[in-house]
């Protein structure tokens, strides 16, 4: 194997590819990453959940394969020279050169490291920028905790044009609908994708225009959804877990609608929050042109802002965690942020304000706090 | 405890008692509190051995007499160990009913005295008398008053220790026993502790005897002559210091009347060794409730849940997780407690004990509390809140989950040590 490519373009497809290296290998050729150069340089990764291949036009003087360790690889990478790279293979050595420098690296035997799984057949595509903005959005409600793995996915639901992408931690839940181009029009997908290795890979595909999304719906590939962009492919495992019913968890009637500047909101909720102890809420008592934020009570430190907002319906007394409020007001994107709510008991609603009257594409639904039995 | 009790030395001390000026620390204890209870009832009993415990194969000693400790049985010890030892001693079996009668009874003669009462157990206290004084004389005084109370009203002896921090008084309460009063003054306190072995401080184990052994120190006095550094380094930083202070009878802990409990617990020994994970669950069951009530009963709620599981040969596994809300619902500790013991490599492993605990307790009323999605109103808390008010009709026990009352028709390998430890 003999190439030479540009610094810059090895540096980034290393490190892409690096992302999904295991960090405690199951089996030792895992840690390795696969060079593979022809017509195409391929570089590949796989910890058996995720695996990565990046792709990319070269010409090689002599094909060739090497398995090398990934994660010393990505180091060397990441600190070369700017400088054209050539890497040869030397027998059962690696030598990778750079400028002056020259890095000789031993190799892992190719036939023992696994073939990569198939991707899927193709679903659809994607504007990568909306798709990686979306993940975002919905991934900030996942759970963390592993015990409950159906908490830790998005889940995905493939409706014709329509994609909608759910995850809730039980304390609240993000929903978003966005449109795509199905490859067959009636096409009727469902999964649950782990959030941290979605948002990830939604985050690094966004260097191409478009994400193409590879969803089996039985036969090969099932229990694996693909993501193909710019020239990277990768593939996940699908969490194996039945999801929240969610549409029943929507309120079926509001008595107060108030509207917040989103901003000021946000930083209010903030400052006040300072002073919230762990699992303790910010209180909001709404009224007819303001909402009053407190936190902390008794003995503890105090704080008390009061801001400017509007209230269509009756006023309302609800307490928050802060953070999960915070993080509904930052994925709304909106200036106008509009809390629908029942009760200080029931769950409460945080879209952002349309532009034009019409269901939003993004709500967030958040569970009060109970002040005290 | 049985090491502890080696360091008792019978009979009051020689001497007329000490000054008891500043001395405003009692250390009150029952003198052989099971027993001597069992004995009102027993009369014929007294002066022979009696032993107070579980009579099954893994029970435990819970308290012996004066004439039983001749022999060497001490509580803690294994009964069949006691039998040998003392095979003419009367073997009562507990009734916890009784000596929480007396000691409510007892603890009430300490609050006549001051309201800044300590109970350590249901045999022992702390009092500060300090605001007693004027009103009923000398501590000394006031230490009689209480030994002549307690034997008018319960029929029970117990000794005093008065000093003017509370570890000498208990120690002191524990040198006079049983039947004693001892004062150590406020300037003999370091000729008082000097003597003594190393493991009659509070808080030295067996570890830390070991490791203090390692250096050579043998008494308090030794420990009191090593510069605080070596000890730090040797047993820790914050023991080290701790153990110097108390070496010098520093001990800054005043007489709290109410010390929040830091954790409520409740674990099982088992007669014979139970592998079967559906007995264990259904061990973790019957615990998880028992800890929910009492949680509920004392308004208090946890975030913590652990369990402890004791092998066949006493290797201790101990597994705990800390939940997002406090609970005091035992539907939550259960679900907990059996992904903890599902998680911990132990199932269908023989085991002797098992304990279920809930830590970092707050109050539950005034706790807010995250709610969750599509969590109905009315749950399993209301469920057991109205398993409380049935229990405290109809008695405890009168509701429970289905799958313990067949375990308890059934004669189960149950009933060997059952405790509630709270700390």
């Amino acid at each position: 194997m003999k190439f030479r490519i540009e610094r810059d373009v090895l540096a980034d497809a290393v490190a892409w590819t690096a992302r999904s290296l295991p960090v405690r290998p199951p089996v030792p050729v895992l840690a390795g990453m696969l060079i593979e150069a022809g017509d195409q340089l391929k570089l590949s990764s796989f910890d058996y959940e995720v695996s990565a291949q990046m792709t990319m036009d070269i010409d090689a003087d002599e094909p060739g394969t090497a398995l090398v360790s990934g994660r010393l690889l990505a180091e060397i990478c990441r600190s070369l020279p700017a400088a054209p790279v050539e890497i040869t293979t030397d027998g059962a050595k690696v030598t990778l050169k750079c400028g002056s420098a020259k890095f000789t690296l031993l190799t892992m035997p190719v036939e023992d490291y696994p073939s990569l799984p198939d991707m899927p057949p193709a679903a659809g595509t994607i504007g990568s920028d909306a798709f990686a903005a979306a993940v975002s959005q919905v991934a900030i409600a996942a759970g963390r905790d592993d015990t409950l793995p159906m908490l830790t996915g998005v889940r995905v639901e493939i409706e014709g044009e329509t994609v909608t992408l759910a995850s809730t931690d039980r304390y609240r839940l993000a929903v978003r609908t966005l449109r795509w181009k199905p490859e067959r029009p009636d096409i009727s997908a469902v999964a649950l994708v782990p959030a941290k290795t979605l948002s990830d890979t939604a985050k690094s595909l966004t260097s191409g225009a478009e994400v193409s999304i590879a969803l089996a719906t039985g036969g090969t590939g099932e229990g694996m959804i693909g993501f193909e962009g710019g020239g990277r492919r990768t593939t996940t495992r699908l969490l194996d877990a039945e999801f929240v019913k969610y549409q029943s968890l929507w309120p079926k009637e509001t008595s107060a609608v108030a509207e917040i500047q989103t901003g000021p909101f946000a930083e209010a909720v903030k400052r006040v929050g300072l002073v919230a102890e762990k699992n303790t809420p910010v209180r909001l008592s709404f009224r007819q042109d303001e909402v009053v934020l407190e936190a902390g009570s008794g003995d503890d430190a105090q704080a008390v802002e009061v801001l400017g907002a509007s209230l269509d319906g009756q006023d309302i007394d609800i307490a928050f965690n802060p953070n999960f409020l915070l993080d509904g007001l930052s994925a709304i994107g909106s200036d106008v942020a509009r809390l629908a709510m029942t009760t200080s008991t029931k769950p409460a609603v945080i879209t952002g304000k349309p532009a034009d009257e019409g269901d939003p594409d993004y709500r967030y639904l958040i569970m009060p706090i109970r002040l005290s039995s | 405890m049985s090491r502890k009790q080696q360091l008792h030395r019978p009979g009051p001390p020689p001497g007329p008692p000490g000054d008891d000026t500043g001395c405003t620390v009692l250390h009150v204890d029952m003198d052989a509190f099971f027993v001597s209870v069992e004995l009102l009832e027993r009369p014929e009993l007294r002066g022979r051995p009696v032993v107070v415990g579980g009579a099954g194969p893994r029970g435990v000693v819970a308290a012996a007499s004066y004439e039983a400790r001749a022999f060497g049985v001490h509580s803690a010890m294994p009964m069949s160990r006691a039998r040998r030892l003392c095979p003419q001693a009367a073997v009562l079996p507990p009734r916890h009913d009784r000596y929480a009668a007396v000691s409510a009874g007892v603890m009430e003669i300490f609050r006549s005295v001051t309201p800044l009462v300590e109970p350590l157990a249901l045999d022992e206290a702390f009092l500060d008398v300090a605001g007693a004084r004027r009103r009923l004389g000398r501590p000394a005084e006031i230490g009689r008053m209480i030994r002549e109370q307690v034997v008018a009203r319960q029929g029970i002896t117990c000794s005093v220790g008065v000093a003017s921090t509370k570890f000498v008084a208990k120690l002191a309460s524990t040198r006079c026993k049983p039947d004693g009063l001892l004062v150590v003054p406020a300037d003999e306190v370091v000729d008082f502790l000097h003597p003594l072995p190393v493991a009659a401080l509070w808080g030295v184990g067996e570890r830390t005897e070991e490791s203090l052994r390692r250096l050579g120190l043998r008494t308090v006095g030794d420990l009191a002559r090593t510069p605080v550094d070596t000890l730090r380094r040797e047993v820790g930083d914050a023991v080290g210091r701790h153990l110097h202070d108390l070496s010098w009878g520093r001990d800054p802990r005043s007489v709290t009347a109410s010390v929040p409990d830091k954790s409520i617990g409740a674990e099982e020994t088992f007669d014979r060794d139970i592998a079967d994970p559906e007995a264990i669950r259904r061990e973790l069951l019957r615990l998880s409730d028992r800890v929910g009530a009492r949680l509920r009963g004392s308004g208090q709620a946890g975030r913590t849940v652990a369990v402890k599981l004791r092998r066949s040969d006493f290797t201790t596994v101990t597994r705990a997780r800390t939940l997002r809300e406090p609970t005091d619902v035992a539907r939550e500790v259960y679900a907990t407690a059996c992904a903890l013991y599902e998680a911990s490599g132990l199932e269908g492993v023989p085991l002797r004990l098992v304990g279920v605990r809930v830590e970092n307790l707050v109050a539950a009323g005034t706790t807010p509390r995250q709610l969750a999605l599509g969590e109905p109103e009315t749950g399993w808390r209301q469920a057991e809140a109205a398993m409380d008010l049935a229990a405290r009709r109809f008695g405890a026990g009168a509701v429970r989950p289905a799958a313990l009352v067949r375990a308890d028709r059934e004669s189960d390998p149950r009933h060997g040590r059952e405790t509630d430890v709270d700390r």
